[in-house]
């Protein structure tokens, strides 16, 4: 029948640009094994580079990285989780305020990755910086690149991540639970802390855990704001600046004098981050995933 | 006196949780102020005047007026039209690419797909969604320029072309999440009556479901476009760093976001050049404040949602 056809045909077309759209996933993901796979070895996840570019590690990288994050996510997981608390639980159905808190979040989550590293540059390095170090006495510490400003950065661009993730969550605690909860002569505060809260956390982890596999891939923020790219000791204060993943990658595959030297080096790091911001998103997908099931 | 505590508590919470409600706000805000502030001193300068900016300045004895970026030369050349026609090329080519293989990729999934198809492409495309993009611009750089040179041999190896063609790998994720909202929102009511009217599947989801989820398609589109806009790893690292305007796609490019970038770090502190990538960040941010503002309100919920948990 000519309708059949017509769907078959049309469903195979369809399919086949889905197709194509993981094949692409699927090329950039065989590149980087292929690639960097036989770079990957112990001594590559925990000595750092060598004097010369096609040796030892990224130990350094991986633990910038880790760093930078956690501090990210210590940062951004109060405030988005009240953020979200605030237009889910408790703004006005129509208050304007409402209204704009939201537009804010709205366009904040679709500010280009390098305006949020000028801003970090300009208003955290150079601003709160150095007013930190007037404050402090003792010279030059904090009105420079380093950890703290990057984290803060880093927080401002995941912030919408963490507001969406978590208002999901509290969504899906139902209504007649908080009801439930009121009903029995609980407080707001004490249905939120008691009842709605741990009732929503997969659904915040889950936003963490985004967060944090955003914050690690990205570059161009920590690119003015404190990432290096050889340095002698590992991050040891909030004002240090740290080598990171991303920024390796980056700079090794576009500045490196010797390219084919490199090359190992440069897929086994960009190996590195693919992996990892994969482990993170699956995570996420699982939790996420066993939240819906669960809460049934 | 325990209700009272409690009472005293609750009252507490809801102050420090309003308080947090505007964190985003406050956020945003603080950043346009901010940026803005960094770009006013061009006002007051004398060598960056509105027509330097956007006009072909003669810039050589006897040869034509042209559009050039070149602020860190002894004459410095600071027209950001070189800098736009590159962002726009590249956006344009990703979109050329993403947006028909976005919609049709949504239309397998909404319209085609058996539920356990569609339960594996989601996560799928969202795990391409994961990808960072300075993996997507390393890729450019060996893969898609290697790949584009054999086939078209062209001059250079990193041009608009490669940027953009990486970049719909970065943004078909978002144009397909949200396209694919939209057309699952779309009643079932409407693919019922059409196909007990006769039609086939395929005219369904085309002439009635697509049209029926359209504002929600445009928001895709025009998100995509945003985020390929400000896109800034992928053309650091693959589009040439050229800015001369060209409307070629193979030759080498510069975009406002790259060019925030590169220069940012070897700046003068307080200097004219200073002031000025603040204003190309300027520029960044209205287009994309912009962009979201014609986006329509029901769209803009359920892209925040769509896109908040994987932008």
């Amino acid at each position: 029948m000519k309708a059949h056809r017509v769907n078959q045909i049309s469903a195979g077309l369809t399919g086949l640009a889905a197709l194509l759209i993981v094949a692409g996933l699927v090329v950039v993901v065989i590149d980087a094994v292929l690639g960097g796979w036989g770079a990957l070895s112990w001594r590559f996840f925990t000595e750092e580079p060598g004097d010369d570019v096609s040796e030892g590690g990224v130990f350094p990288a991986i633990y910038g990285t880790v760093v930078l994050t956690l501090l990210m996510t210590v940062a951004v997981m109060p405030l988005g989780v009240a953020t979200a608390i605030y237009l889910h639980e408790y703004a006005p159905p129509h208050s304007r305020l409402a209204r704009w808190a939201r537009a804010a979040i709205n366009n904040l989550a679709g500010v280009p990755s390098i305006v949020f590293g000028l801003f970090g540059l300009g208003f955290f390095v150079q601003l709160l910086g150095k007013a930190v170090d007037h404050v402090r006495g003792g010279g030059l510490h904090y009105a420079q690149p380093g950890l703290l400003w990057a984290a803060l950065t880093l927080a401002l661009l995941t912030l919408p991540i963490v507001i969406v993730t978590t208002e999901e969550a509290l969504r899906a605690v139902p209504v007649e639970t908080r009801m439930a909860s009121l009903a029995l002569g609980a407080t707001r505060a004490q249905t939120l802390g008691r009842v709605v809260l741990p009732g929503a956390l997969p659904g915040i982890m889950t936003g963490a855990i985004l967060a944090l596999s955003r914050g690690a891939g990205e570059v161009a923020p920590v690119l003015l704001t404190g990432a290096a790219y050889s340095l002698p000791t590992l991050p040891n204060a909030l004002s240090s600046q740290f080598m990171h993943l991303g920024y390796h990658a980056y700079v090794l595959s576009t500045q490196a004098p010797d390219v084919e030297a490199a090359r190992p080096m440069m897929y086994a790091t960009v190996l590195v981050l693919l992996m990892l911001t994969f482990a993170l998103n699956l995570v996420a997908i699982v939790v996420r995933s066993r939240a819906r099931r669960g809460s049934t | 006196m325990a209700a009272s505590r409690s009472t005293r508590i609750d009252r507490w919470v809801e102050w420090l949780v309003t308080a947090a409600g505007m964190t985003g706000l406050v956020a945003l805000g603080l950043i346009l102020v901010f940026i803005v502030r960094e770009a006013l001193p061009l006002l007051f300068d004398g060598d960056v005047t509105l027509g330097k900016l956007v006009l072909p300045q003669p810039w050589r004895e006897g040869r034509a007026p042209t559009w050039l970026w070149q602020p860190l030369s002894r004459v410095p050349k600071v027209s950001v039209v070189p800098l736009i026609v590159g962002s726009v090329k590249v956006s344009a080519v990703a979109m050329a690419l993403a947006a028909p293989m976005g919609i049709a990729a949504a239309l397998f999934s909404s319209e085609f797909a058996s539920p356990r198809a569609r339960e594996l492409l989601k996560p799928t495309i969202e795990l391409l969604a994961g990808v960072p993009s300075v993996v997507l611009g390393f890729f450019a750089l060996t893969v898609i320029a290697t790949a584009l040179q054999t086939l078209f041999d062209w001059p250079y190896r990193l041009n608009a072309a490669v940027a953009g063609v990486a970049m719909a790998l970065a943004i078909v994720p978002i144009i397909f999440t949200i396209t694919e909202d939209a057309l699952r929102t779309v009643p079932n009511t409407y693919r019922e009556a059409s196909q007990a009217l006769g039609a086939t599947r395929w005219d369904t989801a085309w002439r009635i479901v697509l049209p029926a989820a359209s504002p929600g398609v445009l928001a895709g589109l025009l998100l995509g476009f945003g985020r390929a806009i400000g896109e800034t790893m992928i053309v650091l690292m693959a589009s040439g760093n050229a800015s001369v305007v060209s409307l070629q796609l193979r030759d080498p490019t510069r975009t406002l976001s790259a060019t925030i970038a590169a220069e940012m770090g070897e700046v003068v502190s307080a200097s004219t050049h200073t002031s000025l990538l603040y204003f190309l960040g300027v520029l960044l941010f209205v287009l994309n404040v912009g962009l979201n503002a014609s986006v329509g309100a029901w769209a803009r919920n359920r892209v925040l949602r769509a896109r908040g948990a994987h932008a």
